[in-house]
């Protein structure tokens, strides 16, 4: 079996003096895609900052990563004064997107072609979120941890994003993601369910 | 698809990150203008004050002079650096910059730096014309620039502290100052100190050799803490 990209054993993680986590464990091989379930405050954004390595403090146990993730979380990372291009050019993460041409490109792909120079402040919830999945088809990185993707998505945004889930992961990527809605498409390696642990 | 046809991680190399994060810090000031310009509006307009309420006679207002300019520019840099990782933390930039695999350290230099520019810099660069209001003698003003210069070095580097310390909390503002005010101390000292010494025609080198080995050690030692605050901010 292939070297893990994550690896989880015996995690604990406690919230506000509150137990969110026991003894939870899980191996994210090359290939994989795994969805968290649960309901709304079984603790699946603490558990994925966690496994991101976000939060450092929050948890006991062991956990292994071994190499540089892309995280999607909650908040868009997005900067309302600059325009999309410019968002994806001046990026914080240290991914190589390549050229403005490319960057152009996954624009796009994302349906923001002609906004690619309108302040983001100017753009829809939705269309701020396409900013921010626009790195997803730009980035090298093969391990994703993604926080309810799919939020502010339409329908036509929905299915793109699962074919580019897809893609990623026959080219050996893993992710790792969470969601209310089952995926309509793909089929996850396994769920884990929260609300049951 | 995918746009890229890389498929391994390289990712960027550490000083073409760097490079990029100052363009886009420069850029958001850039597209903020008033952000550059709120902590000279401050500095001016509090100097203004000073003529109004002690007197505008110059040898009233000359004793005082190296002092409020160090104290005004002080309070101009507390202002300002409270909002040096704000809203990076807002919308998430934050998290993306911890996860980033170069080193911390590194990463902050350009947010620094161009804070210190933004204000500080431009700050000294503006205070001869202030201090030629506040009829302060001319010949502490060339060490007057030099000393707010690194001085503010000094000052952006604790002040972004106290401001990684407190981005988690909503209204960190009062507590900042609370933070990092003591911390400032040596700095007013050292930095009015040389002034006064050119304007007596003694020296300023002994001060602004202490000024200049503060601010060497804030660099050395400031980012790496204001690094794990911001880690332990981010655990939330």
């Amino acid at each position: 079996m292939a070297e893990p990209l994550l690896e989880a054993v015996d995690l604990n993680v406690e919230r506000g003096g509150r137990q969110l986590i026991q003894d939870f464990a899980l191996r994210l091989s090359p290939g994989q895609l795994v969805q968290i379930r649960g309901s709304n405050g079984a603790g699946k954004t603490t558990l994925l900052r966690v496994l991101s390595g976000l939060s450092r403090f929050a948890y006991t146990g062991s956990l292994q990563r071994t190499q540089p993730l892309l995280f999607i979380g909650h908040q868009s990372a997005v900067k309302t004064l600059l325009t999309p291009r410019e968002n994806l050019l001046f990026h914080v993460t240290g991914e190589d997107f390549g050229e403005e041409r490319e960057i152009d490109q996954a624009l796009a792909i994302v349906g923001l072609y002609g906004f690619e120079d309108v302040p983001v402040s100017q753009l829809s919830a939705g269309q701020q979120r396409r900013v921010n999945l626009a790195r997803l088809f730009l980035t090298d990185r093969m391990l994703w941890l993604l926080d309810e993707p799919f939020t502010a998505l339409d329908q036509a945004g929905v299915s793109l994003l699962e074919d580019r889930f897809g893609q990623h992961l026959s080219q050996g990527g893993a992710i790792l993601m969470t969601s209310h809605q089952p995926l309509r498409t793909l089929r996850p390696h396994s769920e884990v369910d929260l609300s049951e642990l | 698809m995918q746009v890229n046809s890389g498929q391994q991680a390289k990712g960027m190399s550490l000083p073409s990150l760097l490079l990029l994060i100052l363009r886009r810090q420069l850029m958001l000031y850039a597209r903020k203008p008033i952000e550059v310009v709120q902590p000279l509006l401050f500095f001016s307009l509090v100097l203004l004050m000073f003529p109004l309420g002690i007197g505008p006679s110059a040898e009233r207002l000359a004793p005082f002079a190296a002092g409020a300019l160090w104290i005004v520019a002080l309070l101009a840099n507390l202002l300002a650096v409270e909002g040096i990782f704000r809203s990076d933390f807002e919308d998430g930039s934050l998290d993306q910059l911890l996860l980033s695999p170069h080193p911390l350290y590194f990463l902050l230099m350009p947010y620094l730096f161009v804070h210190w520019l933004t204000t500080g810099g431009l700050l000294a660069f503006c205070s001869p014309f202030f201090a030629y209001g506040l009829s302060l003698d001319t010949t502490g003003i060339p060490v007057l620039m030099a000393s707010l210069l690194l001085g503010a070095g000094v000052m952006t580097i604790v002040g972004a502290l106290g401001a990684a310390l407190t981005v988690g909390l909503n209204r960190g503002g009062m507590l900042i100052t609370l933070l990092i005010m003591p911390l400032y101390v040596p700095i007013l000292i050292f930095g009015v100190a040389g002034v006064n010494a050119a304007i007596v025609g003694q020296s300023a080198l002994p001060f602004l050799s202490l000024l200049g080995g503060l601010f060497f050690a804030a660099l050395a030692l400031g980012p790496l803490a204001i690094g794990a605050a911001l880690r332990i901010g981010a655990d939330n």
